[in-house]
This record gives C-alpha cells, sequence and structure tokens, in this order.
C-alpha cells in the first residue's frame, strides 16, 4: 500500500535508462562520416571508380578483403578480375591503399563513427599519415 | 493452430514492411513515424502497467516460502528462500532477476513401473531461460553503438568481448548464436512437450517467431547481406537527435528488422513480455515473511460494530434472572 514511492522510483529510474540515448545525445550534433577523395591517386584517376561500385564498397567492404585474404593467403592467387573485368592486385597496401592514401579519411573515420574495431593492423603496416 | 496464427502474422508483418519500403516507398513511414510511434507506445504502456499495478493493495505479506522461516536462534533460517528483512529481499530479488532462482527448483514428475513416482531435476528450461534472457540482454546494450556518438567505452568493451570469435575478418558475436539456439530451443519445448503444447497460446507463440524474425534479420544482415551501416546509423542517430533523416540505400533487410523491433516495443506492454516490470512488482516474491514478527494491520478495516456478551448481560441481566438463566455478575 505505501511502496508507490517505490515503485514509481524504480520506473522513472528505469524510462531514464531506456532513454538513455535520447538524453545523452541531447543538444549533440552527430554528423555522418563524410570521407574526402581529395588524395594525389584519387585525384589522378580519369574514373573515379574504385575496384567495385562505391555503394557495394561501402556495404561489403569487409568481405571484398576477406576473401582477398583468402585468395593471396590461402590461395597464392594474387590477380581479382573485377565485375566490369578490370584486373588488379589483391593488396591491402599496394592496392587499396595506393588511392585511399589517408586512414584517418577511410578507415577511421567510418569505423569510429560505428565503434568498429578491426584486426588489419595488427598484421599489416599501419600507412603513414599523410594529412 | 495458435502456431500457424502466431507465424502467418510475423509473416504477414515481413510482407507489410516489404511491400511498404519496397514497392511504396514507405522509407519515412517506417525508418522514423512508426519507430517514435513504438518508442511511446512501449513508454507509456510500461508506465501504464506499472501504475496500475502499484494501485493494487497488497496489505499482507503473502511471500512463498520455500525453506525455514526465521524462528528461535538455534534453528538455521533460510534467508533467500524465506527472507524476514528487506535485506534478504534484496537478495532473494536480485537471485530471481539476474538469475531465475526459482526456475531452477524446476522438477519434472514422473510416474514409473510400481507404480512408483519419481521427481527429476528440470535444469533445461531454466538454461535456456537464462540463455536467452543474457543474449537479449548484451544484444539490447550492443546495440547502443547505433545509437550514441560518441560510443561509450562499456559498449566497446561489450563488443570486444561478445565479438572475441571471428567470422572472416569480422567479429563474430557469440550472443548472435546464443539466442537463435535458446530460442529454438523455447520453442521446440512448446512443440515436443504435449503437455507444454496443450497450454501454448497464440501468445506464446507469437513473441518466440517476432524474436527469431529480429534475430535472423539482424544476422543476415551482419554476416550475409550487408547493408550500409553508415547510412543506418545515420537513421538511428537523427531518431535520438530529434532530426530525423531517411538516408538514401538502405537495405530492405534495415527496415524488416527495425518494423520488427518496433512492433516487439509497442506489443511489449500488453503481452507476456511485460514480465520485464511485473518480476519485481510479484508480492509472492518482494515481501519479507514477517508475519509473526510483525503486525499488519488491513489499512482499510472499517471498524466493525461490536456487542460484547459483557454488553449484553448488561443489557438481558433482569430478563435472564426472570427466565432462570446463569448470569456472570450478580
Amino acid at each position: 500500500m505505501n511502496d508507490s514511492r517505490y515503485i514509481i522510483t524504480g520506473l522513472i529510474v528505469f524510462i531514464v535508462l531506456v532513454t538513455f540515448p535520447f538524453w545523452a545525445n541531447a543538444g549533440k550534433a552527430a554528423p555522418a562520416p563524410a570521407p574526402s577523395l581529395d588524395t594525389p591517386a584519387i585525384q589522378q584517376l580519369p574514373e573515379k571508380q574504385c575496384v567495385e561500385a562505391t555503394a557495394y564498397m561501402r556495404t561489403d567492404h569487409m568481405k571484398l578483403l576477406d576473401e582477398w585474404r583468402t585468395q593471396v593467403v590461402r590461395e597464392g592467387k594474387r590477380i581479382y578480375v573485377a565485375s566490369n573485368g578490370k584486373e588488379y592486385e589483391m593488396s591491402l597496401e599496394k592496392t587499396c591503399l595506393e588511392c585511399h592514401s589517408s586512414k584517418a579519411q577511410f578507415c577511421d573515420q567510418c569505423h569510429n563513427y560505428l565503434d568498429v574495431q578491426p584486426d588489419c593492423w595488427t598484421c599489416h603496416i599501419e600507412p603513414k599519415e599523410n594529412k | 493452430m495458435g502456431m500457424a496464427f502466431s507465424f502467418l502474422i510475423v509473416v504477414a508483418l515481413i510482407m507489410v514492411v516489404t511491400l511498404g519500403v519496397g514497392v511504396a516507398g514507405l522509407q519515412y513511414m517506417f525508418g522514423v513515424i512508426i519507430p517514435y510511434a513504438a518508442i511511446a507506445i512501449f513508454l507509456a504502456g510500461m508506465a501504464y502497467r506499472v501504475i496500475k499495478w502499484a494501485r493494487a493493495p497488497v496489505p499482507f505479506r503473502i511471500p512463498t516460502t520455500a525453506g525455514q522461516q526465521k524462528s528461535l536462534p538455534w534453528i538455521k533460517a533460510s534467508t533467500f528462500d524465506n527472507p524476514s528483512s528487506t535485506a534478504g529481499v534484496i537478495g532473494r530479488m536480485a537471485l530471481e532477476v539476474l538469475f531465475f532462482r526459482s526456475l531452477l527448483r524446476n522438477t519434472k514428475m514422473e510416474l514409473h513401473q510400481g507404480p512408483r513416482l519419481a521427481y527429476h531435476w528440470e535444469k533445461w528450461l531454466w538454461l535456456g531461460g537464462l540463455l536467452f534472457h543474457w543474449s537479449f540482454l548484451i544484444i539490447f546494450l550492443r546495440h547502443l553503438r547505433f545509437f550514441t556518438e560518441p560510443v561509450p567505452s562499456f559498449v566497446s568493451r561489450l563488443e570486444g568481448i561478445d565479438g572475441f570469435f571471428r567470422f572472416g575478418v569480422q567479429g563474430l558475436y557469440i550472443t548472435d548464436i546464443i539466442i537463435l539456439v535458446a530460442v529454438t530451443y523455447l520453442f521446440l519445448r512448446r512443440v515436443v512437450i504435449p503437455q507444454v503444447r496443450y497450454i501454448s497460446l497464440p501468445a506464446d507463440y507469437f513473441p518466440l517467431f517476432l524474436i527469431l524474425g529480429i534475430a535472423s534479420t539482424g544476422i543476415l544482415m551482419r554476416y550475409f547481406f550487408r547493408v550500409d551501416i553508415t547510412a543506418v546509423k545515420e537513421l538511428t542517430i537523427g531518431l535520438v537527435t530529434f532530426s530525423p533523416r531517411v538516408p538514401e540505400g538502405v537495405g530492405i533487410l534495415f527496415y524488416i528488422h527495425l518494423f520488427l523491433v518496433c512492433i516487439l516495443g509497442a506489443y511489449f506492454p500488453f503481452s507476456k513480455l511485460v514480465h520485464m516490470g511485473g518480476i519485481f512488482l510479484s508480492p509472492t516474491r518482494n515481501l519479507p515473511n514477517d508475519s509473526r514478527a510483525r503486525r499488519h494491520i488491513n489499512p482499510w478495516n472499517y471498524p466493525v460494530k461490536v456487542h460484547t456478551y459483557e454488553e449484553y448481560e448488561e443489557e438481558f441481566r433482569e430478563k435472564m434472572k426472570m427466565a432462570g438463566l446463569p448470569v456472570e455478575k450478580g
């Protein structure tokens, strides 16, 4: 009968906890990452096109890298034939980082935004940052 | 019957969102309006249910006693199974909420040849339930990475532990597998055990199918048919900062996932799932057994008009004497 104050307190605590994202982000602008394509290698490209289409790269780059890793390390194949017929060397450091030379722009921005912690750099050499 | 009905409802819900987003292009409807409505219904519904429970009078102690009550000092009392103090109740509630202690006591009764009655330990339901609930909680907390910017460190740590194993180059969340196995078990148990099947209603199957749908779309989206996760976070952050925007090119799988979650949230307060709040308000668990130590008086007892024997005799003494009846006072 006289437990209402405990129950209401509990209810308020619950609602505050559940709405955590609403008040934790209140008044903060959290702009989506917008990687700048302005690197020397990209500027020199006649057609600004990654190994596959942009939409595919945005969603599936990790699967492509996984596939490349399997092909190179386990099968010993080094040439990737893209869906448009172009050939690329399957290499993170030589092919990907050639254009996407800024790790801060092309890796960290989105990975930090989404709190993704890939372990690429436990084996690969982290590129020297050229800002 | 109930099973097919619940299954068809979940299928129909998936059809609705697939047609709505895929054909009619109602991204704003399914990405913004329905999520807001679902959150509002969830919060208001939970508050309504809890306040309604809080108004129900509980004048007396009615705990389930599952152990020795506190008695003479040389009799060992059972602190958690028959708590006599607030501390004992807190311990009992904590064990109940976090580890489902009363479910651990579950037994199965069987009649053997003889006839001989036997009670078995039955821990599978407890184990399945525990794994399911804990996985759900961890998955729920992990999703905070989509709703906060910057992401709190405890979420990252949780992800790190949960994603200890690898799937390709990605972290494989162990809770993703556990929740699928646990929900499948909880479902199969309803189908396979005849007694449980007999008492299962559509309201039992529906949440299971819904959660199974949510978990599988989530897993498909993460490991197999990727969606643009950056755009997803743009949408979710837009929701929590009240500046909703629907980015282009988020896959249909995401909208199915989100819509099923919205349905779950809106359905939650009005279904058996509200045991999340109800467990805290169970009078058989959250009251100390102190009826013998303390007198509990029903607060709305009205004054009862009594007529004691003394008063009766006062009133009728002369008449009683005349009739030759014995009286107490001369």
